[in-house]
């Protein structure tokens, strides 16, 4: 079946939206991320004008991230304390992201750089991940190893501690502040909900166990991408109400059935499994920067001097 | 005074000889959340107030353009072993949609003198007028607009598919692809005799957003906060929703 989208001004078929949100929208619930990184290029490819799918994509992530954090609610995953700290940080963060990207654009090539910010930080996420969690489960199989250390670095010299007492921690509020901050530039940059930045940040970077990383995850990106839509809304008019739906539709029926495979999985096997996806979707965008385009030419708006 | 209702009479009786009588099977295109692309037949006859003259064939060209607008072509190029974008040419006026339909091979329809002269051609409804200097082969940059349009189904060429009766009768068709701009879209019949235009006609259909498309369309543009908070209220609801009813169906 086939629907004109208002705002896209294309015309696309309803039940692959539906799939795609769905598809999307397991993975979101199985290992926290908005799923934006897979979506946005995923939308592109089906002739969804840049612009509008990545604003769009923002409704869809605040969707499945809310239908998620209300699982996780109920299992009593999610750090409230540690979440609103990560999100000031992420608010600051994403306005200075937003007037970042408008520079760039100003500049030219903001595509490119976009894209290159994709292969970087896949690149590097999903290889640290991958050998990280390789090591985890090959560590568990051994028996009688001795569990890692918690190592004591600069988390736990910095001052203006706080107790994050569902996480397990007594660290000070300047690396979450730094990490919120610092994923929010790159979310507005990125057009993505930050989660498959953020995940492994909390995890390596703040020491938090996996099991609360997910749902504190969602958490603070539900604020993030609902403040980018707004941005995308009343600047450049690019959300599609009728493509969101269609997404969100699948997508949080999707979270739903993610959020319930997650729990049955070991920690390690979902780490492994979202370092493959991450990497797999840098090498994509990776050959797509280096082998010969099918067609050199684009066409942009014109009249933008 | 007789000089007056001379030059009166002289300006509405037509010069040529041979005039159209045009029909369309619509005069607007509503674009509704279900529109799937439209056909709009474009059907005519030519009134003669003298036996037809003597030479070539009577043939006819329909064409029907949609809104213009600048376009900018990039161009990728290799950057350090990476594709990126590098020159850039403005294409003054495009437009959004173009098809050309004939009775005949557009070279024995319409020579390319007249083609100049009114702009009937594809190549020749394009206008870019200054590429930057510094670009070598601007016109590279119009043969790929051409093609991309071409490739997405906006750019048609119908050589032959006009039907023509007798020298009197014509009808052909023109299939609008689904993704398709709003605006006025102008429709012109050009009769042609030996490659010469002997008459032309000018209608417009208009295309526009109708029902629930419109008032989002609308919406977004006039209150655009609202907009963006009526997305966020669905999203949050959407997600709500899922939760609840997984629930009940865990019990």
């Amino acid at each position: 079946m086939q629907i004109y989208l208002p705002i896209a001004e294309v015309s696309v078929n309803a039940f692959l939206l539906l799939g795609l949100g769905g598809l999307v929208g397991i993975l979101s619930g199985m290992f926290g991320v908005g799923g934006g990184f897979l979506m946005t290029p995923l939308l592109f490819f089906i002739g969804i004008p840049p612009a509008v799918a990545v604003a769009t994509e923002a409704v869809q992530i605040v969707a499945s991230s809310f239908s998620g954090v209300l699982a996780h609610l109920r299992r009593k995953t999610v750090d409230l304390r540690m979440g609103t700290v990560l999100l000031i940080g992420g608010l600051v963060g994403a306005a200075v992201g937003v007037v970042l990207f408008n520079y760039l654009k100003s500049l030219g090539q903001v595509d490119l750089l976009v894209k290159l910010c994709y292969v970087v930080f896949l690149g590097i996420i999903g290889g640290l991940m991958f050998v990280e969690s390789w090591r985890a489960i090959r560590r568990s199989k051994v028996v009688g190893a001795p569990p890692a250390r918690r190592k004591h670095g600069l988390v736990h010299a910095l001052p203006l501690k706080m107790k994050f007492r569902v996480s397990g921690l007594y660290i000070s509020v300047i690396p979450p502040l730094v990490v919120g901050l610092l994923v929010g530039i790159l979310a507005a940059i990125m057009g993505v909900g930050g989660g498959f930045i953020m995940v492994p940040a909390m995890i390596y970077l703040l020491g938090m166990p996996t099991k609360v990383v997910i749902g504190t995850s969602l958490f603070q990106i539900i604020f993030v991408t609902g403040f980018t839509t707004m941005l995308h809304a009343t600047t450049n008019h690019t959300v599609d109400i009728v493509l969101a739906v269609l997404l969100l539709v699948g997508g949080v029926i999707g979270a739903q059935i993610g959020t319930r495979i997650g729990v049955k999985m070991k920690a390690e096997q979902l780490r492994i499994l979202l370092a493959i996806m991450v990497l797999l979707v840098c090498g994509k965008l990776a050959l797509a920067l280096l082998l010969v385009p099918s067609e050199l030419y684009s066409l942009g708006a014109g009249g933008g001097h | 005074m007789f000089r007056l209702i001379a030059a009166l009479v002289l300006l509405v009786t037509p010069l040529a000889a041979e005039e159209i009588v045009l029909g369309l099977s619509r005069d607007e295109v509503a674009i509704t959340a279900t529109f799937d692309g439209s056909d709009v037949m474009i059907f005519g006859a030519v009134k003669r107030d003298a036996p037809a003259p003597s030479g070539g064939p009577l043939e006819v060209i329909i064409t029907l353009s949609g809104p213009m607008a600048p376009v900018l072509v990039r161009r990728k190029e290799r950057v350090l072993g990476i594709w990126a974008n590098t020159d850039a040419v403005e294409v003054d006026e495009a437009p959004s949609f173009y098809a050309v339909a004939t009775s005949g091979p557009m070279r024995d329809v319409l020579t390319s003198v007249e083609d100049l002269r009114y702009g009937i051609t594809i190549p020749r409804v394009i206008r870019s007028v200054g590429a930057p200097s510094e670009v070598v082969n601007a016109s590279t940059f119009t043969e790929a607009l051409i093609r991309i349009r071409a490739a997405a189904g906006l750019y048609q060429v119908l050589d032959s598919q006009v039907d023509m009766e007798e020298e009197t009768l014509f009808r052909g068709q023109i299939t609008l692809p689904a993704a398709l701009t709003e605006g006025n879209y102008t429709a012109h019949i050009y009769l042609t005799r030996d490659g010469v235009v002997v008459d032309d006609y000018e209608t417009s259909i208009a295309v526009f957003k109708a029902g629930l498309e419109r008032w989002l369309f609308e919406m977004s543009r006039n209150q655009p906060f609202w907009y963006g908070i009526m997305s966020l209220a669905i999203a949050i609801s959407a997600g709500w929703l899922a939760s609840a009813v997984f629930r009940i169906f865990q019990r």
